[in-house]
């Protein structure tokens, strides 16, 4: 129970204060570090969640493929030079910061309320465990056969999506048509 | 167990988060890394709640959003390169020719 | 009685210190097959016949200067080669090299020759390779050089070309195997058909193999692929600003790298440790024997090819090998539903 915790709060703070940096960062080169960093803190969130196979997924594709990605762009549009946060003293500035910061309140509000709600199950337990297979849950073979029967029809248009983005990715990217 | 409100909790402030950067940055590959840190909030609060559960259709979904989110980057960068090259900036703020 | 977390310890010191061994062992022999391929004698100055020329190398980098570029990215320079050393040893903490043992009743319970036995090993050492990259690439950016920039940008679109095919076959010996553990795939290796063909997946998938091999060549960097480190043509692309102990860990790096490709390739398709004549707890010396082979094959292959042009290197990657691992893993998909293991 101990170690459950710790785990949860080591891994927990990484990721908040990667995202924080990630967001207050400077230069964008390391903004893309720090949020790869963040992924890992969430990959090892996912384990103590007992579900590897989402974490190993978060490391091949989104750490190891999209940061790529990321990396290549920043790299060849010569980004890395630092700019700055939106500063308060610049104009037409004043607006947009107001109605933000009250949008922000809002958003945090909603969230803590529909947490609440959300947590008070019909029986008032918040305990992300105790479940009936929890063996079954981790395994890649029980998220197979959830994939290829229950959520069969997302699976192939997500494979369509995926053609469809390449091709725009290439198509946008070029110089000429 | 950590109970699910500890997960919840910290999928909401990842996604204030990012939704912070989107709104404060004012360069667009951080405002494209910022949307990146709300997507993965939403799929930590999934997984948690799959979990809670007992099912894997948390880690479906997870599955399914991280596709959704590599097809969106990879058309969102394009998209950058395409107006890197017609402005010379990363600054959301230039381009703004359909503004009155 | 030695519980059995100080034996998980205990591995964990001797897997970290027989890779050292093994790299070491990699750079001499390498020069010295490389001597003998090319009619000449190679190290023999040092030691009985050179064989602790490996010991004085390291010995005369870590006196080196350390130097950095003015203008590197300092944080990042330094981050770069620790990025590269650690997922390559990382990467062979899943791989196992022994069957379950408890030597001769001195440990608990028998555990298996692995560091860390999960049940998707095979999954993790994909990740791991994914993250291997970021060594590459950020060493070739912070260096802040355009020889340094170009090789590592090209070496970067090399490696996560390869991935996809590497990825498909894991996929296809997945089909056969029926389990992401490496040690389940190993173990079903086992026997032999007809007394004496090996039940190795070589002989199932023939295909995959050949694939995995040269996915294994073009992602460990190494010769026919070596275009971003080709001493030619790049100086020595993304490693040409570092010196001293961080070149040290590059060197490390790739070596490591190729004894994790060559360990995965015998887990995967060449049966692991099981061989003929051998008690089971003496398997790892059967290991050691078919890492050997593949790793002469992979120094033998180096010095005869030619080194593929960049752009031949992609278009092989992408329009000859991805269609292959997708045809293979149909085919191995087809096999299994009509033979019905």
């Amino acid at each position: 129970m101990g170690t459950d915790l710790l785990l949860f709060y080591l891994f927990g703070g990484a990721a908040v204060l990667a995202s924080l940096a990630v967001v207050l960062g400077r230069n964008p080169m390391h903004s893309v570090l720090l949020l790869i960093v963040s992924f890992a803190a969430l990959a090892g969130l996912y384990i103590t969640l007992g579900s590897p196979f989402a974490a190993v997924i978060q490391i091949i594709i989104y750490a190891g493929a999209i940061m790529v990605l990321f990396l290549f762009v920043v790299m060849l549009l010569n980004a890395h030079r630092e700019d700055a946060l939106l500063t308060p003293g610049a104009s037409g500035v004043k607006g947009p910061i107001r109605t933000g910061a009250v949008l922000g309140v809002v958003l945090a509000a909603e969230l803590v309320w529909a947490l609440v709600k959300a947590g008070q199950a019909p029986d008032g337990e918040l305990a992300a465990g105790a479940a009936p297979n929890v063996e079954a849950l981790g395994s890649v073979r029980a998220l197979g056969l959830l994939l290829f029967t229950d959520y069969a029809f997302a699976f192939e248009v997500t494979s369509i999506l995926i053609v469809v983005a390449m091709v725009g990715a290439v198509v946008l990217a070029k110089r000429e048509l | 167990m950590v109970p699910l409100g500890h997960y919840l909790i910290l999928s909401a402030i990842l996604f204030c988060t990012g939704t912070m950067g989107v709104f404060l940055r004012r360069n667009v590959i951080t405002m494209l890394l910022s949307i990146e840190v709300m997507l993965n909030a939403v799929n930590l609060a999934f997984i948690a709640f799959g979990r809670t559960m007992g099912s894997a259709d948390g880690q479906v979904i997870m599955f399914f959003v991280v596709t959704v989110a590599a097809a969106e980057a990879a058309v969102g960068l394009a998209l950058v390169i395409a107006l890197f090259r017609h402005r010379e900036t990363l600054n959301p703020d230039t381009f703004t020719s359909l503004k009155w | 009685m030695i519980p059995l977390y100080i034996a998980q310890i205990g591995i964990l010191f001797a897997t970290f210190g027989l890779l050292l061994v093994a790299a070491a062992i990699m750079v001499y022999s390498e020069r010295k097959v490389a001597a003998f391929t090319q009619q000449r004698y190679g190290p023999y100055l040092v030691g009985p016949s050179g064989a602790l020329q490996p010991i004085a190398d390291v010995i005369k980098l870590i006196f080196k200067e350390k130097l950095m570029p003015k203008s590197a990215d300092k944080a990042i320079f330094m981050v770069a080669p620790i990025i590269s050393a650690t997922a390559a040893f990382a990467a062979f903490a899943v791989v196992p090299f022994g069957a379950k043992t408890d030597l001769f009743g001195l440990i608990e319970q028998p555990i298996s020759l692995q560091v860390a036995d999960v049940n998707v090993a095979m999954l993790v050492l994909f990740a791991i390779t994914s993250i291997s990259v970021y060594g590459i690439v950020l060493a070739g950016w912070s260096s802040n050089s355009k020889y340094s920039l170009l090789g590592a940008l090209r070496s970067t679109s090399q490696m996560i070309s390869y991935e996809l095919s590497y990825g498909l076959t894991l996929a296809s010996v997945l089909l056969i195997a029926n389990s992401l553990s490496l040690t389940d795939i190993v173990n079903a290796q086992s026997g032999n058909w007809f007394g004496f063909i090996p039940r190795w997946f070589a002989f199932l998938q023939p295909l995959g193999f050949v694939i995995f091999m040269i996915a294994g060549v073009a992602e460990t960097n190494r010769a026919p692929f070596d275009l971003p480190e080709a001493e030619q043509e790049l100086v020595a692309g993304y490693h040409t600003e570092y010196s001293s102990t961080p070149f040290m860990m590059f060197f490390l790096a790739e070596y490591i790298n190729m004894v994790t490709a060559a360990a995965v390739a015998t887990d995967l398709f060449l049966g692991g440790w099981h061989g003929p004549w051998l008690p089971e707890y003496l398997g790892w010396i059967w290991f050691v024997i078919k890492i050997g082979a593949i790793l002469f094959f992979y120094i033998w292959m180096r010095w005869t090819l030619p080194r593929l042009r960049y752009d031949q290197l992609m278009t092989f990657g992408w329009k000859v090998l991805l269609p292959l691992a997708a045809l293979n893993l149909l085919v191995t998909a087809a096999g299994v539903i009509y033979f019905g293991h």
